[in-house]
């Protein structure tokens, strides 16, 4: 580990990246992830990498495709509306069990939406990011800190499972300064057997693709695959505490929403509400273990998003019933007040208090 | 509890157009923010111009109601506080730049878009700003990953000066991190300031010492601050004109 220094979430997760052994990052900018790239172009040439700006997000994320069939370590990132671009591709990449690492750093939709910070892709990222039977493991980091920490780890699960993994941020984080130490640069990277870098009349040729002409393969395939996703729900799951071992409340927050609903659970405590925070950091996998096991003491859940109520489903499919489960958010590119969120917890624990 | 001191003398003897320039995330918003706050506090009538038309997240104009509280007049892009992302500068800039050469005890603070990119935006007041001797506010952090060395620091600052068609006049040391910033902090902050106005050639003005307040207690500083101020007023941190800064910069969660 390197000395403390200042950094944006968006260059952290650049710099991280660099250190992680990537050498490829396509892109197209976008608000409010473009320090990424801007920094992908600084850096990559000094280090015999390659920074390409594509000519558009589809583009950017076929050629990560590329890489990745290649055996490269390799990156792309953009903002919302570039990422449903992207979907495409990475429902490719999944059907060839190619590794690569998409961050997406969420503004407000749908459509054009706006510039400013928001969670309005959680669906799209745990569950619909592109046609076809598939998942991607999805990291929500909330500091500039766990950014970078988050990049590292994002790298070594894609090419253990052998799928696209996505880190979801937001322009809250990406935008932000925090002190941050980058990680130390990686040593060895895995082999890779599987890639398609030539093989010199040395072995079988290798084939990245993701068509199959013949359905019981594609189904056999399918079914590997759902193992690998059964073991990496079994292993992967991540999340955080606070202040949860007597929490009546509890609320469950991500991302950038996350640093404000541990505000209002320190807030609601000094009012003497028992409110405790579970904080989910793989949204795929959701942390199911974790939060089932506040339910000894939770007598209400509020699920804290800037959406209109995505993650809220993950709580409910997790809860069954056995507690009241409320949403909180504001939408739109709007950040909620700590204050805004202690109110929710003020309504919600007269509601299910004695 | 001890006041937050006041601002350095050689901060209220700068002319009447201030621009603040410097890498990205050098802290040129925070402290832009405070100069404006503490010039209309020492009397002087302010206008600030938020000319960054590169980034739209943390700048002057979401401070638009304090800074009126504060009787700051602020002058920002049209398009400022909105989802549009359009590089459209108020026609108001050019009399503010006017004025505050002619009229007494009227400064007009411009605080810029960061690196070169940022700082192509000042080009266009270039002639106004020339007309009348002016000051230019190269803010460095030692701390900035991409600007470790005194040398990178120094080797940004002509880019923004071609990109501006202005000269950096002083160097103004903003290295600080955030609340976990220590007097190691700070005296290592010094002396790269010092080496990298000395390759540039230039005076440097002041070292920003972050002063951050107690949650919901304005004016009361942290004990951290508390510590870090009187550890440089003792001198034990070597630093010329140290100029405690409140941190007005913040995140949501913070607030």
């Amino acid at each position: 580990m390197a000395e403390k220094v200042l950094m944006k979430g968006n260059e952290a997760l650049a710099a991280a990246a660099v250190r992680a052994g990537c050498r490829f990052y396509f892109g197209y900018p976008i608000t409010p992830q473009t320090e990424l790239a801007a920094y992908m172009s600084k850096v990559m040439p000094k280090v015999g990498g390659t920074f390409l700006q594509a000519e558009s997000e589809i583009s950017a994320i076929n050629m990560l495709y590329g890489a990745a069939a290649a055996g490269a370590r390799a990156m792309t990132s953009s903002s919302s509306p570039g990422i449903s671009l992207k979907g495409e591709g990475i429902s490719y990449m999944a059907g060839a069990d190619l590794p690569g690492v998409i961050v997406n750093v969420e503004r407000g939709g749908p459509g054009l939406g706006s510039i400013q910070p928001s969670q309005q892709d959680y669906w799209q990222a745990t569950r619909a990011m592109g046609h076809g039977d598939f998942f991607m493991i999805v990291y929500a980091p909330n500091t500039v800190q766990e950014m970078a920490d988050m990049v590292f780890t994002a790298f070594e699960k894609a090419d253990e499972y052998l799928t696209p993994v996505m880190i979801l941020a937001d322009g809250l984080l990406g935008q932000m300064m925090e002190p941050v130490e980058l990680p130390d640069e990686i040593g060895e990277l895995p082999e890779k057997p599987w890639a398609t870098n030539g093989h010199k009349n040395q072995r079988e040729h290798n084939i990245a693709n993701s068509l199959y002409l013949q359905s019981d393969e594609l189904e056999a395939k399918l079914l590997e695959r759902a193992k690998r996703y059964e073991a990496i729900v079994e292993k992967e799951q991540l999340s955080e505490g606070f202040m949860l071992e007597d929490a009546e409340i509890v609320l469950v927050a991500f991302g950038a929403s996350s640093r404000i609903a541990r505000s209002a659970v320190v807030k609601a405590r000094e009012e003497g509400i028992k409110a405790g925070l579970l904080r989910p950091i793989t949204l795929w996998p959701f942390p199911e273990k974790a939060l089932a096991e506040t339910l000894s003491t939770a007598k209400a859940y509020l699920s804290v998003e800037m959406n209109m109520g995505q993650m809220v489903d993950d709580v409910r499919l997790v809860v069954e019933g056995r507690a009241p489960v409320e949403h909180f958010g504001r939408t739109g590119g709007i950040i909620p007040t700590p204050d805004e969120v202690l109110c929710a917890i003020r309504s919600l624990n007269e509601k299910v208090g004695e | 509890m001890n006041e937050r001191a006041h601002i350095p003398e050689a901060l209220l003897d700068l002319p009447n157009v201030v621009v603040v320039c410097g890498h990205y995330g050098v802290g040129k918003t925070n402290f832009s923010l405070n100069l404006a706050y503490d010039l209309a506090d020492a009397g002087r009538k302010v206008t600030l111009v938020d000319l960054d038309i590169v980034n739209p997240y943390f700048r002057s104009s979401d401070h638009a109601a304090a800074l009126e509280g504060a009787g700051v007049e602020l002058l920002c892009p049209q398009s400022a506080g909105t989802a549009l992302d359009a590089p459209m500068l108020s026609v108001a800039i050019d009399s503010a730049i006017e004025h505050a050469q002619n009229a007494e005890n009227t400064v007009c603070v411009i605080d810029a878009g960061g690196d070169d990119v940022g700082a192509t935006a000042l080009g266009r007041y270039a002639k106004a700003i020339t007309a009348e001797p002016y000051a230019m506010l190269y803010v460095v952090n030692a701390l900035r990953e991409q600007t470790l060395e005194p040398q990178e620091a120094a080797a940004l600052l002509p880019e923004m000066e071609f990109t501006s068609h202005l000269k950096a006049t002083h160097v103004v040391n903003n290295t600080h991190l955030m609340d976990s910033t220590t007097p190691d902090v700070v005296a290592r902050g010094v002396a790269f300031a010092r080496e990298a106005a000395d390759l540039l050639d230039l005076p440097l003005l002041c070292t920003a010492v972050p002063y951050a307040e107690a949650p919901g207690k304005p004016g009361v500083p942290t004990e951290g601050a508390s510590k870090l101020e009187q550890t440089v007023n003792s001198g034990a941190v070597a630093c010329e004109n140290p100029y405690f800064v409140r941190i007005l910069v913040k995140k949501p969660w913070d607030a």
